[in-house]
């Protein structure tokens, strides 16, 4: 207990940056997940392939390997971020895809008629997916979207291989200090398990808020 | 309030404008994949007039209605609405789709939104009509069919009868040239056939175009100009109410007559 009391201050710091790289990330994986799943769905050949690729490739490399890359090989032409705005962008695009699919599930369980019935009254193909078919394909998978929001939160503490110090980095230097491996690494699961807890709560509030009344 | 009883329907004489076609089909074909489901077909269809298509099960009447309003992409043939051909895609075909009503056998109202929000979506989004106007519009709409007090209820706490007249509210708000019903009173439960057919007998003694696929003899009886029968994929008979029901020309239509009319 006393090596986790003795460094609240830096274990602080890491849990901040762990729920900054989350929220953060959480939006921009949301964001790009509702465009490349509407790239998906959408009636242009070449614009479905593109959100295909998109999809396969980052699905199919690990998060891992993806960080580090981006990290060391972009400066080498010229690019370079800050390494919580890399691993921001790495893990947003990595988990967008993920959403993305999860998004395209819902769009799916929405019915054709819904689609015929927002082009019958003139609805443009950007209309009818903003207005009908993503507010009834959303709501259907609030519960997937936040296990994947949680996977995120888990996967944050893999910035930590390209230098951010965020809560799993924190844990461990702390431990480096204290060679507490248990103590310390249990006190950062608990915060982990907590930060997932939360998220699953919100998804299930929201679920039932947005219900669909049948 | 409930939807206007049967109107009168005598004395609507003029109300066709024969010189102003507002529908005309030419040559359409159209083909699911080998399937041939429509042969060449032709049909005219004057402002103002209604135009019942009856026919066996799968002789293309569904077919036929989508690809009025480009639902169905055609495979060849030309589609013109009052006087327009029909745009391939985009932009175009969106504002020629506003022109064009629809209202399906699965009503199809949009399930996350009350039925007033229903019935304003399109006049909001695509006629560009203010909010506080459509609303406005939207509920004289629905009091018209007879659901104004269901006004802020969502489409699955409606009953069929129900539901079916705001999606015929939804579709009117765009304030159509012409009006497709692709079989509107087929998924409902008998008692509530008849307060659907009465919103649509109404419609037409107002003069609306209006294309009706559907079974039920005495709407076409009441408010039909024309009933066209098809058969195969083909307009195989067309004649007023009165002379197809009580002389049909082909062996078809006769033997589809009789199998209807024993229920
Ligand atoms: N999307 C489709 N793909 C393949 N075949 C279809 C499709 N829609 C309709 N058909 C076929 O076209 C024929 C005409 O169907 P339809 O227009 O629905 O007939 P109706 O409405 O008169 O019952 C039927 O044989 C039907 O199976
Ligand atoms: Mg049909």
């Amino acid at each position: 207990m006393d090596a986790l009391t003795a460094h609240l201050d830096e274990l602080g710091h890491g849990l901040v940056t762990t729920v900054h790289l989350t929220v953060v990330t959480t939006i921009g994986a949301l964001l790009l997940g509702v465009v490349v799943a509407t790239l998906r769905v959408c009636p242009v050949p070449l614009l479905r392939s593109v959100g295909t690729v998109y999809v396969e490739v980052l699905q199919n490399l690990p998060l891992l390997a993806l960080l580090v890359l981006f990290v060391f090989a972009l400066p080498t032409i010229g690019i370079t971020f800050p390494l919580f705005t890399s691993a921001a962008i790495v893990i947003a695009a990595y988990e967008g895809a993920y959403l993305a699919e999860a998004i395209r599930a819902g769009i799916n369980t929405v019915g054709v008629g819904q689609a015929e019935a927002a082009r019958a009254i003139g609805l443009t193909f950007s209309q009818s997916l903003r207005y009908v078919i993503l507010p009834q394909g959303l709501r259907a998978v609030v519960q997937p979207m936040g296990n994947i929001c949680i996977a995120l939160l888990m996967n944050t503490s893999l910035a930590a291989a390209v230098g951010v110090v965020e809560l799993t980095q924190a844990a461990n230097n702390v431990n480096l200090v204290e060679a507490q491996p248990i103590a310390v690494f249990t006190g950062a699961g608990l915060a982990y398990m907590l930060l997932a807890l939360l998220i699953g709560r919100l998804a299930g509030t929201l679920e039932r808020r947005w219900a669909i009344v049948r | 309030m409930a939807p206007t009883a049967t109107p009168d329907l005598a004395g609507r004489t003029g109300r066709i404008r024969p010189d102003r076609p507002m529908v005309a089909v030419r040559g359409l074909q159209k083909w699911f994949g080998p399937l041939h489901v429509l042969k060449d077909v032709d049909l005219t269809v004057a402002a103002g007039e209604v135009v019942v298509v009856v026919g066996p099960s799968g002789s293309g009447k569904s077919t036929l209605c989508r690809c009025l309003n480009r639902l169905e992409v055609t495979s060849a043939g030309d589609i013109e609405i009052d006087g327009e051909p029909l745009p391939a895609e985009g932009r175009k075909l969106a504002r020629l789709r506003a022109d064009v009503g629809m209202v399906f056998q699965s009503f199809n109202l949009f399930g996350h939104r009350t039925v007033l929000d229903n019935v304003t979506l399109g006049p909001v989004r695509v006629r560009r009509v203010p909010r506080a106007e459509a609303r406005e519009q939207g509920l004289a709409l629905l009091d018209r069919v007879g659901i104004a007090d269901k006004a802020d209820h969502y489409p699955a706490q409606l009953s069929g009868g129900q539901q079916q007249r705001a999606a015929i509210a939804r579709a009117l708000a765009m304030r159509p040239k012409v009006l497709l019903f692709d079989e509107p009173t087929s998924a409902l439960d008998p008692e509530m056939v008849n307060e659907v057919l009465d919103v649509m007998v109404s419609l037409a003694a107002e003069g609306m175009t209006m294309i009706v696929v559907t079974h039920e003899m005495g709407f076409a009886r009441r408010a039909a100009d024309r009933v066209v029968f098809m058969d195969d994929g083909r307009i195989v008979e067309s004649g007023t109410p009165d002379e197809f029901f009580a002389a049909p020309s082909t062996e078809r239509a006769r033997d589809f007559l009789s199998k209807i009319l024993q229920h």
